[in-house]
């Protein structure tokens, strides 16, 4: 190996993949065989963090940055003035498995620049993964993606090998597409998200009858959409979304706050921050939908087109719904407990494992870890002291954040300041 | 009078402290390490004896009581070495029998609910122990790590890595309480061994390490640095996932 060439290559080809947030490892059922290296069965790990606060657990990496297209989002757009490169098969296969082997990552997420063609892309991505697979007997995580526009047969063989595709979406809607990737279309990353969709569905109803089926992308597809590129509002962001859980069986949707990369007047301008409020905000609604049983309409709506930035989704629903509150604990089903603002999913299920055996008050509710600065106005539990007072939801809301210390606090407080006039801005 | 009630440090030992408690029926109780002992004019002392019979009746007898993932917790909780987790765990166990129920699940109980918070904190160090463990490929081809960790969790990462390097030969050892793993390709053992200081020098990686063992730790710690992104720099996050004191064993954090 010529350290000093692949040291150049992987500075330009991670630096170029970066932007993709995905760095999930978990949810495969991949198990070490025959002593070979490798196990990804159950958990993900996370084995380092950057400096920016994100997870490293995948050797995220494109096999080229070399790209036939001109998306005006991407780094690797092919108009870019960068330095370009390109890896050879083995030479990625030797920088997994001897990262792998030193407990650095837990697999590897591959992607790529287009070049010449969609499939004859598609087709590089495969052979690493299959030379990984079978020479090396290698059962780490392995996240391809899949190239917009790659036939059939070229995403039934990238489910066998990896455990993960995904397919970025990157604008939430068509319009925006048309505007800043004209050479690209909707359907192109529908394709192959339909495909890998119909063969897990195949994979999972011929594992019910058959003994031995080949396993097909056990970790599901996933997708990204760049955030505050287009100009569009949260609910058109969050209904796309749900609109591609529902349709495509995806196991995640990730979003990503979109990173001033270009001078392009379509786009942000560069030194324009990166909007990780509306980022973490959008992830609470995604959780919402996914864990909390809330169905995207009730959080987002004509009258409630973008998310409130100084208070999260659940309070901001909470606020709007006064009429079904205040609940009390001892009693509520559990869909109504996950509703109830500062109380989350752990905390909802250690109440109703305890309460079978005593009536809960405010300091067990608070031991059990509820956070009761929020959820106290809208709970009742087994005590005589409670909040008696009708407040409107104007009123709560300023109490609550009044008693609360947000780590937005600052972003949220200059978008808030109605007296600083540059800060008053006509949408 | 309260007793002390002093044992040799294993979970074997504790488990036979609690055969004792039922025995002798203790009512007022502490239970210290042979070592934590400092004696006073007040309690009485009672050292006890580990018997490998007494400790199994005693861990047999909670199975009809608790659930095995209970029961694991317990041992988990016992890892944490945090003072006064015995005390914590002879309650727990004491209710438990005391109990028709099931009571491991009873969080508005404050033994109970203490209990499984030391356990989260465990599990957590031992979720780290998976992550942050970094091998070193030796001269002699055994893929070797030192740890550090807050609570004695490495009989917990056992299986995990037994499972995930099952053709390379690998030892991971704890530095701060003296003993290690060693995997042979077949079976792990426990081990102790004479460290060399000179191990943990960067300017003697090459004479315990393989050749190209620095290249690949060059090529990681590059790619560490290479997929950050400058303009979302949250330190205070990173610091939080990553805190200062398991830098000095990550390859990517040592320099």
């Amino acid at each position: 190996m010529n350290f000093d060439r692949i040291n150049e290559k992987l500075s330009i080809l991670a630096d170029a993949a970066k932007y993709d947030v995905s760095c999930s490892s978990s949810g495969s059922k991949r198990q070490n065989k025959n002593k070979g290296l490798g196990n990804s069965d159950g958990m993900g790990i996370c084995h380092s963090y950057t400096e920016d606060g994100r997870c490293v657990s995948l050797l995220k990496i494109l096999l080229t940055n070399h790209c036939i297209f001109d998306c005006a989002y991407c780094v690797t757009r092919k108009s870019n003035d960068i330095k370009r490169a390109a890896f050879k098969v083995q030479e990625i296969v030797d920088l997994t498995i001897n990262f792998y082997r030193r407990n650095y990552i837990e697999g590897l997420f591959l992607s790529s620049g287009i070049f010449k063609n969609a499939d004859y892309t598609m087709e590089r991505l495969i052979a690493v993964a299959k030379k990984l697979r079978e020479e090396e007997n290698f059962n780490g995580y392995i996240h391809l993606k899949s190239i917009p526009g790659a036939s059939d047969e070229l995403m039934r063989e990238a489910g066998l090998y990896a455990d993960r595709l995904s397919v970025n979406i990157e604008i939430p809607t068509e319009k925006g597409l048309k505007l800043l990737a004209p050479e690209k279309d909707r359907k192109d990353f529908i394709k192959p998200m339909e495909k890998v969709k119909n063969e897990i569905v195949q994979y999972k109803s011929e594992k019910k009858l058959l003994k031995k089926v080949p396993i097909y992308a056990p970790a599901g597809q996933s997708t990204q959409m760049i955030v505050g590129a287009s100009g569009e509002t949260d609910a058109e962001i969050m209904y796309t979304s749900a609109y591609f859980y529902k349709s495509f069986n995806l196991k995640r949707v990730y979003y990503s706050g979109y990173i001033p990369i270009s001078y392009d007047d379509r786009l942000p301008s560069i030194g324009t921050s990166v909007p990780v409020l509306r980022e973490n905000r959008l992830y609470q609604t995604d959780w919402l939908l996914r864990f909390y049983g809330f169905d995207v309409r009730e959080l987002l709506n004509k009258e409630h087109p973008n998310l409130e930035s100084d208070i999260d989704p659940k309070l901001s629903w909470a606020l709007r719904n006064l009429n079904q509150f205040p609940i009390d604990v001892n009693k509520a089903d559990l869909r109504m407990l996950l509703r109830v603002p500062g109380l989350g999913a752990k905390s909802a299920h250690k109440i109703i494992n305890a309460r079978k055996f005593r009536k809960l008050n405010w300091e067990n509710l608070n031991l059990i870890g509820v956070a009761l600065n929020r959820a106290k106005y809208f709970i009742t539990c087994d005590s005589r002291v409670f909040e008696t007072k009708d407040r409107t939801a104007a009123q709560l809301k300023s109490l609550i954040l009044s008693n609360s210390n947000s780590k937005f606090r600052k972003d949220i407080s200059s978008q808030l300041n109605l007296f600083d006039a540059p800060n008053l801005k006509t949408a | 009078m309260k007793t002390i009630l002093i044992y040799d440090g294993s979970f074997e030992g504790l488990l036979s402290t609690v055969f004792y408690i039922y025995e002798y029926q203790i009512d007022q109780f502490s239970v210290v390490k042979t070592e934590d002992y400092v004696a006073n004019f007040f309690d009485k002392k009672e050292e006890i004896i580990s018997n490998s019979n007494k400790a199994n009746r005693v861990w047999k007898a909670l199975s009809t009581k608790i659930s095995a993932n209970a029961k694991r917790k317990l041992y988990k909780a016992f890892l944490s070495e945090l003072p006064g987790i015995e005390n914590k765990i002879c309650h727990f166990i004491q209710l438990a029998f005391a109990s028709k129920y099931k009571i491991e699940k009873d969080f508005s109980n404050p033994t109970i609910l203490e209990i499984s918070k030391v356990v989260k904190m465990v599990d957590r160090e031992k979720h780290r122990m998976d992550a942050f463990v970094r091998f070193r490929q030796t001269k002699d081809n055994i893929y070797f790590a030192t740890i550090e960790p807050d609570f004695n969790v490495l009989p917990l990462n056992s299986d995990h890595f037994r499972e995930r390097y099952a053709d390379q030969k690998w030892i991971i050892y704890d530095v701060k309480r003296k003993y290690g793993l060693f995997y042979n390709l077949n079976t792990v053992t426990t081990i102790t061994l004479e460290i060399d200081e000179a191990i943990n020098n960067k300017q003697n990686e090459l004479t315990f390490f393989s050749d190209t063992e620095v290249e690949f730790q060059q090529l990681w710690g590059n790619y560490f640095e290479h997929t950050n992104i400058k303009s979302r720099k949250n330190t205070s996050l990173h610091i939080k996932h990553v805190p200062k004191r398991y830098w000095k064993y990550l390859t990517e954090k040592k320099n």
